[in-house]
Parts: C-alpha cells; sequence; structure tokens
C-alpha cells in the first residue's frame, strides 16, 4: 500500500497552515456539535498551466493557483455548504458554523478523524507542470504547428493549446475516514483552418490523461493530433449537406460513446432517481437497452482521464454494471444520495472544486464490446450515415430525449461509404434509441481523452467509449431532404 | 435557524483591492516588467434552494480572483490565483513573469494605448444588495415552488425553487496608471419542476434575475410560470421532416445574436475563422436590423464604463441599416487587424436588437400563419467557421397563427447566413433578464427533421 499520496496531500495541504490532527477533530466535531448526519471538509490545492500557440507564435502562456477547504453537513436531504479560499483554521471553523445551520436532527456523537486509508493509486502522483521545462513545452506546441502546416498547403491557420494540472486533495468525514489523492491531468489539442477555392473548414483533434506532459512526445501524440486534425479538416471541405430525417445510423468506436454519455448515463446519476425526475427512475430489473448492450461506468482504468484512485468524497471508484444485456442493474450513486437510497456509494461523488458540492457524476462511460466485425455492421446499412465523430451533446433527463453533434459522417449507401456529410445534430430518445442498438462490433475504443461534463454548472473531465454500433433508426438534423 | 453569513458592505473591500492592485503593479515593474495590468474580482453572497416544501440546500459563496498579465517588451506571461494574499501575490507576479520569458515576441502584445483609457467614470448604479436573511429567502423559495405545485394537478415533482444573491466588487488597472472599479449585486430566482400525463414526462423551468431586487417577478409568478411551461410540453407529438418558418421565442432569440457577435469577434476574424470573414460594410441582416449595445445604461446586467483593459466604453452599432458596422475588438485582435480597439475586451455589454415591429409572440404567431414555434434548444451544433445550424429543438406546431400542439425530438437546421437574412421580423416581447435582449425572431425556410 501506497503511503505517498497521504503524505503529498498532508504537506501540501495541512502542514503549511499549522492543522493537525486535533484540528481536524475540532472542525468536524465543531460542525457535528449541532447534530448533523453527516459531514466533511474536503481540502483541495489545485496548479495549473497552459500555453497556447497562434499564428505560428506562442502568444499565450497562464500560471493558475487554486486552493481552498469545502465544508458540507447533511441533515436528512438537507444539505449546507460554505468554504474558503484561505485555509486557516478560524476560518474553517466559521466555515463550519455556516454549514451546519442546516442541521435540526442527528446524534451528539464524538469523532475522531484516522490517519488516513492509503488506496493504490490509479496514476503516479508526479506534477506534470514540472514535467518538461518551459523550453520543451513551447516545443511541443512548435512541433504540432510544424506537423499540421506540413501535413497540407491548404493549412491556413493552426491553433495550438497545452495544459498541465497538479490538483491536490484531502478528504476527511465525520465517519473519521481521511482520504487522500494526487491528481495529474494533461490535455494537449490542436485546431486547424483549411482553406480552398474560398471554402474554409476547421478541424479538431486532441488528447490528455492523468499522467505528465511526457505523454505527448511519446508515440509523437503531439504530431499525430496535428495531422488528424488536418485530416479532419480536409474531408469537410468536401462535405454535402447532410440529409434530414429519421435514418439507421453506424456509429464509429471511441469517443462516439458520447451517445452512451447522454442516452443513459446522466439519466443513470443517483440524485435524478432518488428525486424521481430521471425517465429512469424506479426502473432498476426492467429491459431499457436492446439484448446487445452492457454499458459500464469504471473509474479504476489507470492514467484514464475519467479515473480515480479515490472520488471526491474519499470512496474507491469502482467498476460498475449500469446496464446488462439490455436490462437495468445499477446507478452512480455518492454518499448521500447512495444512503438515501438505502444504496452503497460507487465512488461517483465528484465536484469541480472546493468551491462546489460533490454530486452523482460519470467518471469513463463505455459499452463493452460485441461480435459483429465494423465491416458487416457497414454492409448490413442500405441508406443511412456512418457517424465516426462527435462534437459534444445534451440530455433532458425527465423526458430523456438528448442530442449529439457530428463532426465527421458519411453517407451509406448499399453497404458502401460515400460521400462525407457536413456538421449535424442527432436527436433522440436515450431508452427508445438504446432499444434501437440492433448490432455492435467487436472493436471496443475509449476516447483520445478530451473530455468535459458539465452538470448543473460544474465541470470535471470524463472519458467515453464504445465499439461500433448500429441504431436502426435516430433523427438526423441536416438541410437536405 | 441561520443568520446571513456577515458580508460587511463588499464595497469597503474595494479600497484594499485597489491596493492590491496598486501592489501588483509595483511589484511586476520590480521584477523587470515593461508594463504590467490586472484584475481582481470578489463576490459574496449565498444561495437556497427548496424542494417539495422543505429547504434542500443552502450554500454560503465568497469566491475572489485576481489575475495579472506582464510584458517584457512583445513579450507576455499571465497568471491567476484565488489567493489575495501578499505572498501570494508575489508568486502569481513571478509565475507571470516566469511564462513571459518563453512567450514568442509578439509586436500586438501590451496594454491597450494610453490615450484609450477611461478618464470619466460615471455612476451607473449597479450596487442594490437585498436586504433577506437565510430564512426568509428559504420562505420565499418555498413560496415559488409552491405557486408552481399548485398551479396543476399534472405537476407531481418538482427539482425545487432557488433563491441566490450576489454582491461583488470588479477592479482593474494598468501601469498606464489607470485603476478602476466599480460594485454591483445580482439576485436571481429560478423554479423547475415536472409535470405528468399518461407516459409522458416533461420538465421546464422559469427564472427572473436582475441587479435589484425590486424587479424580480413574482415568487407566484416565477413559480406560476415554470408550471405552465412544463404542463404545456406534456404529451408532444413528433414532426414529419418538412421546410418551415420558425419563431425562435425571446428567450433564446438571444443565442442567435449572441453567435452573430461571435462571429465578429475579432479573434474568430484575424484566425480566418468565421462564416462573415468577407461581410465587413455589406448587409447581413435585412435593411431594417439595428444590432447595438450601450455599455453605460444604468442598472443593467451588462452595463460597465471601461472594458478589460481599462478603454472607455460607448455605445456603438455593430449592425445600421442592415449592414455590418465594426467588429468587435480588443486590443490585441484591432493590432491585428490593423484597426482600432473598439472597447470590447470581456465582451460586448448589453448587447440589443431593435424590435421591428410592434407585434408580441402573438402578433408574430399570426404573421407566421403555419410553422413551428421553439421554446428550447439543445445541443451545440453551430459551426462558427461555415455558419452551419443544427440544433434539437422542442415547442409548438402553429397553424392559422394559433398554437396546435406540443413538438419534441425535432432538429432546426439550415446556415446563420441565410438565417439573418431571412429575418423576418423581431418582436418587442423582450426578455430583459440578461446582458443579450431581443424580442422574438421569425426566421423564414428552416429545415425541420422529424419521424
Amino acid at each position: 500500500m501506497d503511503t505517498q499520496v497521504l503524505d503529498i496531500a498532508r504537506s501540501t495541504l495541512l502542514e503549511p497552515v499549522g492543522l493537525a490532527r486535533e484540528h481536524l477533530n475540532r472542525l468536524i466535531d465543531g460542525v457535528l456539535g449541532s447534530q448533523v448526519d453527516f459531514a466533511d471538509a474536503y481540502f483541495e490545492s489545485a496548479r495549473s498551466e497552459s500555453w497556447s500557440l497562434e499564428d505560428g507564435i506562442v502568444r499565450e502562456g497562464n500560471y493558475n493557483i487554486d486552493q481552498g477547504c469545502g465544508i458540507r453537513a447533511i441533515s436528512g436531504e438537507k444539505t449546507g455548504f460554505a468554504y474558503t479560499d484561505d485555509i486557516h483554521l478560524e476560518n474553517l471553523l466559521e466555515a463550519a458554523h455556516s454549514a451546519r445551520a442546516i442541521a435540526s436532527l442527528g446524534q451528539d456523537r464524538q469523532i475522531r478523524v484516522g490517519d488516513g486509508t492509503p488506496n493504490t493509486p490509479l496514476y503516479a502522483p508526479s506534477n506534470p507542470l514540472v514535467s518538461l521545462d518551459a523550453g520543451q513545452k513551447i516545443d511541443l506546441l512548435k512541433r504540432a504547428d510544424a506537423a499540421a502546416r506540413g501535413a497540407d498547403p491548404r493549412v491556413t491557420q493552426v491553433n495550438v493549446n497545452l495544459v498541465a494540472a497538479y490538483d491536490v486533495v484531502l478528504v476527511v468525514n465525520s465517519e473519521g475516514q481521511l482520504s487522500a489523492d494526487v491528481r495529474p491531468l494533461v490535455r494537449m489539442s490542436v485546431s486547424v483552418i483549411v482553406e480552398q477555392n474560398g471554402r474554409r473548414e476547421q478541424g479538431y483533434a486532441g488528447g490528455g490523461a492523468r499522467t505528465t506532459l511526457d505523454y505527448f512526445i511519446d508515440e509523437s501524440r503531439a504530431e499525430q493530433y496535428a495531422r488528424e486534425a488536418v485530416r479532419q479538416a480536409l474531408v469537410n471541405l468536401e462535405a454535402v449537406d447532410a440529409p434530414a430525417g429519421a435514418m439507421p445510423v453506424v456509429l464509429g468506436p471511441g469517443w462516439p460513446g458520447v451517445l452512451l454519455h447522454e442516452a443513459v448515463g446522466h439519466g443513470l446519476e443517483g440524485d435524478f432517481n432518488r428525486k424521481g425526475t430521471s425517465v429512469f427512475a424506479g426502473r432498476l430489473g426492467e429491459q431499457v437497452a436492446s439484448k446487445l448492450c452492457t454499458v459500464v461506468d469504471d473509474g479504476t482504468l489507470p492514467g484514464r482521464r475519467g479515473s480515480l484512485s479515490v472520488d471526491d468524497e474519499g470512496t474507491p471508484s469502482e467498476h460498475t454494471v449500469l446496464i446488462e444485456n439490455g436490462i437495468l442493474k445499477g446507478y452512480m450513486q455518492d454518499k448521500m444520495n447512495a444512503g438515501l437510497m438505502g444504496q452503497a456509494s460507487t465512488g461517483n461523488g465528484r465536484r469541480e472544486s472546493y468551491a462546489h458540492l460533490p454530486m452523482p457524476r460519470m467518471t469513463n462511460t463505455y459499452m463493452l464490446a460485441g461480435e459483429c466485425k465494423p465491416e458487416e455492421i457497414i454492409a448490413s446499412l442500405e441508406k443511412g450515415l456512418y457517424a465516426v465523430n462527435f462534437g459534444g451533446g445534451q440530455v433532458d433527463i425527465t423526458s430523456g430525449k438528448f442530442v449529439f453533434s457530428l463532426n465527421e459522417a458519411y453517407l451509406i449507401e448499399n453497404g458502401k461509404v460515400g460521400a462525407p456529410v457536413k456538421g449535424a445534430t442527432l436527436i433522440g430518445n436515450g431508452p427508445e434509441v438504446m432499444t434501437r442498438v440492433s448490432m455492435v462490433g467487436d472493436d471496443l475504443a475509449l476516447d483520445s481523452g478530451i473530455g468535459v461534463c458539465g452538470k448543473e454548472g460544474q465541470s470535471v473531465p470524463v472519458g467515453v467509449g464504445q465499439p461500433t454500433l448500429k441504431v436502426d433508426e435516430i433523427t438526423v438534423g441536416g438541410t437536405a431532404a | 435557524m441561520s443568520e446571513i453569513i456577515q458580508v460587511s458592505d463588499i464595497r469597503d473591500e474595494q479600497a484594499r483591492l485597489e491596493n492590491v492592485i496598486s501592489d501588483l503593479i509595483a511589484e511586476a515593474r520590480s521584477q523587470g516588467a515593461s508594463a504590467a495590468e490586472a484584475g481582481v474580482n470578489l463576490s459574496a453572497g449565498y444561495s437556497v434552494t427548496a424542494r417539495l416544501g422543505e429547504v434542500e440546500t443552502i450554500e454560503h459563496d465568497r469566491d475572489g480572483g485576481l489575475g495579472v498579465s506582464v510584458y517584457f517588451g512583445h513579450s507576455k506571461g499571465s497568471a491567476s490565483t484565488s489567493d489575495l494574499s501578499p505572498e501570494a501575490i508575489r508568486d502569481t507576479v513571478t509565475a507571470a513573469c516566469n511564462i513571459a520569458r518563453f512567450t514568442s515576441k509578439d509586436k500586438c502584445a501590451g496594454l491597450a494605448d494610453a490615450d484609450l483609457m477611461a478618464t470619466e467614470m460615471p455612476d451607473l448604479d449597479l450596487y442594490h444588495p437585498w436586504r433577506l436573511d437565510i430564512d426568509e429567502a428559504i420562505g420565499q423559495a418555498i413560496e415559488c415552488e409552491a405557486a408552481a405545485r399548485d398551479f396543476d394537478s399534472r405537476v407531481i415533482n418538482s427539482e425545487g425553487a432557488s433563491i441566490s444573491t450576489h454582491r461583488g466588487v470588479t477592479l482593474y488597472g494598468n501601469s498606464h496608471g489607470f485603476l478602476g472599479g466599480y460594485a454591483g449585486t445580482r439576485h436571481s430566482v429560478s423554479c423547475s419542476v415536472i409535470a405528468q400525463q399518461g407516459d409522458s414526462m416533461e420538465r421546464d423551468y422559469w427564472y427572473s434575475a436582475n441587479r435589484v431586487p425590486e424587479k424580480l417577478e413574482s415568487m407566484t409568478d416565477i413559480g406560476r410560470k415554470a408550471a405552465e411551461r412544463s404542463v404545456n410540453r406534456l404529451q408532444p407529438r413528433k414532426l414529419s421532416t418538412r421546410q418551415a418558418p420558425v419563431i425562435f421565442q425571446a428567450d433564446i432569440a438571444t443565442s442567435l445574436l449572441r453567435s452573430f457577435i461571435g462571429a465578429i469577434r475579432g479573434a474568430a476574424i484575424y484566425r480566418e475563422s468565421s462564416f462573415l470573414l468577407d461581410a465587413m460594410g455589406k448587409p447581413v441582416f435585412p435593411d431594417w436590423a439595428h444590432i447595438h449595445e450601450n455599455p453605460r445604461l444604468p442598472r443593467e446586467a451588462g452595463s460597465a464604463a471601461f472594458d478589460n483593459e481599462g478603454v472607455a466604453t460607448r455605445a456603438q452599432d455593430f449592425i445600421r441599416d442592415g449592414v455590418l458596422q465594426r467588429w468587435v475588438l480588443d486590443s490585441y485582435a484591432a493590432r491585428k487587424l490593423g484597426l482600432q480597439t473598439t472597447g470590447n475586451a470581456g465582451g460586448v455589454r448589453n448587447l440589443r436588437i431593435d424590435a421591428s415591429t410592434g407585434h408580441e409572440l402573438a402578433g408574430l404567431l399570426e404573421m407566421m400563419d403555419s410553422g413551428l414555434l421553439i421554446t428550447e434548444l439543445m445541443g451545440q451544433g453551430v459551426n462558427p467557421v461555415t455558419g452551419d445550424y443544427s440544433r434539437g429543438a422542442a415547442g409548438y406546431w402553429v397553424e392559422h397563427g394559433e398554437i396546435q400542439y406540443p413538438v419534441c425530438e425535432i432538429t432546426v437546421a439550415g446556415n446563420l447566413r441565410d438565417m439573418f437574412m431571412n429575418l423576418g421580423a423581431v418582436g418587442c416581447d423582450i426578455d430583459r433578464r440578461g446582458g443579450t435582449q431581443t424580442g422574438s425572431w421569425l426566421v423564414d425556410g428552416m429545415m425541420i427533421a422529424g419521424e
């Protein structure tokens, strides 16, 4: 077991401000003094650095320091919350006093905060900000720029962004648990404009992981992203108007898994189901997708962007089966919603920062592989669409309606991939679309690590994935009748 | 049950933060920077949510943020922090200076020109605290939600009603000697409920927001509107795929106006990433269209006397007689394009399109006769480079100027360039809640995809 993470968290968050165990006891006792069911304090130190290149020059660099502590008190379905960005005992006690004003129930008890349980980390506790020196970071930007410009003479504009973040968190709660995590996160993206005969199109590619910046040097990823962005932009130069109307669609592997994130993922978050506001509420054990569909949320994949050694409530992340052979098996839970529903947390309690309340959120959500070859799935379509890349999506969890936008797609005619089509939005109803999944490929892939999920104003990094799959009918929002 | 977290008049913080900025610029100069600028925001407040008749959450907020940019000749570095202690400020300046050693020499980088700095600071009357303690706020949120739940028996569940009230100060200073700041308030009330009939479950919401608490809609009205919107959506139909005129209801038509501004932003132009790249001086909208900003309106959401570079803001037209008048520029984009900044660092302020008719929504429906009234848009689906537009939608099918039935699971698609040119009318049913305000838009000839 690894105590290095706990040591880093203590030395980053507690020792510089002279906080010792008795202070944490006092803080948690102070919150519990007015009788709450549960309380926790979330200490966080976040450092990030970003660099951007445009027009061939490294135009911007920004360094950000953010730290603080959020204190939460729960009584039944009620939550009180306050935070401070100045971690000192007095401020913490004042925040605790504000947070506990919610309480009117619960039992008096005395809490002793433990030493902390070490967890096996899913990523090395290294600081990606110092993993390369500034010169090397700039070299990385320039290599991506050169690769994009070298890929095709029609490239007129290249933007490259590089972000490294280092997040150290420590959470103590009224159950006496103390947990910590040290989370590196890096991301690189390239966007390009190409021009041909007065027509301009864009392309975008990128990736990221919970690791250091060497990741983008390894396997020449920086250059790969650049070439991929150019390839997409050039495809768009040839794109014809997308069709309009309901039709069969084959979705490619990897990032198109954003389908699952929207169609079923959000609807299976515990808070919506506890409150009965999700279209999936009360449907455990029911058929909600075709038998070919097994969907999981898995925060335990080493190094993935959506992975967490422990979630923001200190619960180790899990491999949670959401849908198995089409049957709804489980929800994603944080402590509060799990407790109110008589279930256990699945390690999905996440928050954007110490200044935000945790809630059930996805980690890496994907569909397991099936048995079909991708070629036979495409060949099975007489007329329809082959969608290989997407932008973002959105869902209304109450009606189940969801959308996601095509970035790269092709017409299929007589089982053959034809002309590329322009971007368009796809819209469907989550449970209906999942029931119409009629073929699932054997080529499961996860995305390249660029996903950000927004919920109630909070953004967190997530991953998605799926094999090639066929949906018998979904509405495509093109302009061609 | 609880008292207000003690937020002494946040304007008292303004003098302290002015010193923070002065110290910061002095520190940057002492570390060798030839120029420096800094902005600070501080806000405090709380939000409460009531659900099913009881308080659900109480959140106390106190956010501070400081950002600094330093210039060594034409090389720029930036850093930001949430920690406003003297030690953190010094570290932040050092971090910015370290970055500036590695960014490229860029002749366009630098402060906005000294002679453009705002010199007079009119009082825009933006500070109107809400004397409401948390218990009162909870009571009002409960009242708002109750109005929604009592509105119709088909309202069967709730996501709650929330009240949020915040006060803040914003300051900016630079090494030209400019130092400005102002205090403002922002209050909002929102309610979201769920209606059910048969298998159909629909959620909708309503909110009111203003700098002045007395100008918020009443709790009852907000709750009832949220309920009415949810109930009206029940048992929606799909449409067959067709071409038809559409009306974008005022609250979502603001997104079209923002897409227009996005397309004339300086960065989109010098990066050749806009479908309006070649549109300067040409018609973009019908000849009656007038789109403008008025940053110095008292009490308005977007008001400010200076922009994020200290440049004096001014009322100006972006579209006059349908023709594109100017880009939206900060000093960097302006230099890239060989132009002068338009005082839009940080965006446009109080953006408006004038109504083209005296008709409210009902009148627009009559003008449209048959078509789609869109009340909700979903997803991103807007390509800023080509103007291609395709978004998920929900709303109502209209015939003979009358709403017939709710529709859902459809998309609307077109190209923004055509949609702007085909703008048939802008109603006078103006949504006045935000910094961007418009009435409903009637747009001819959109493709609707459905069954």
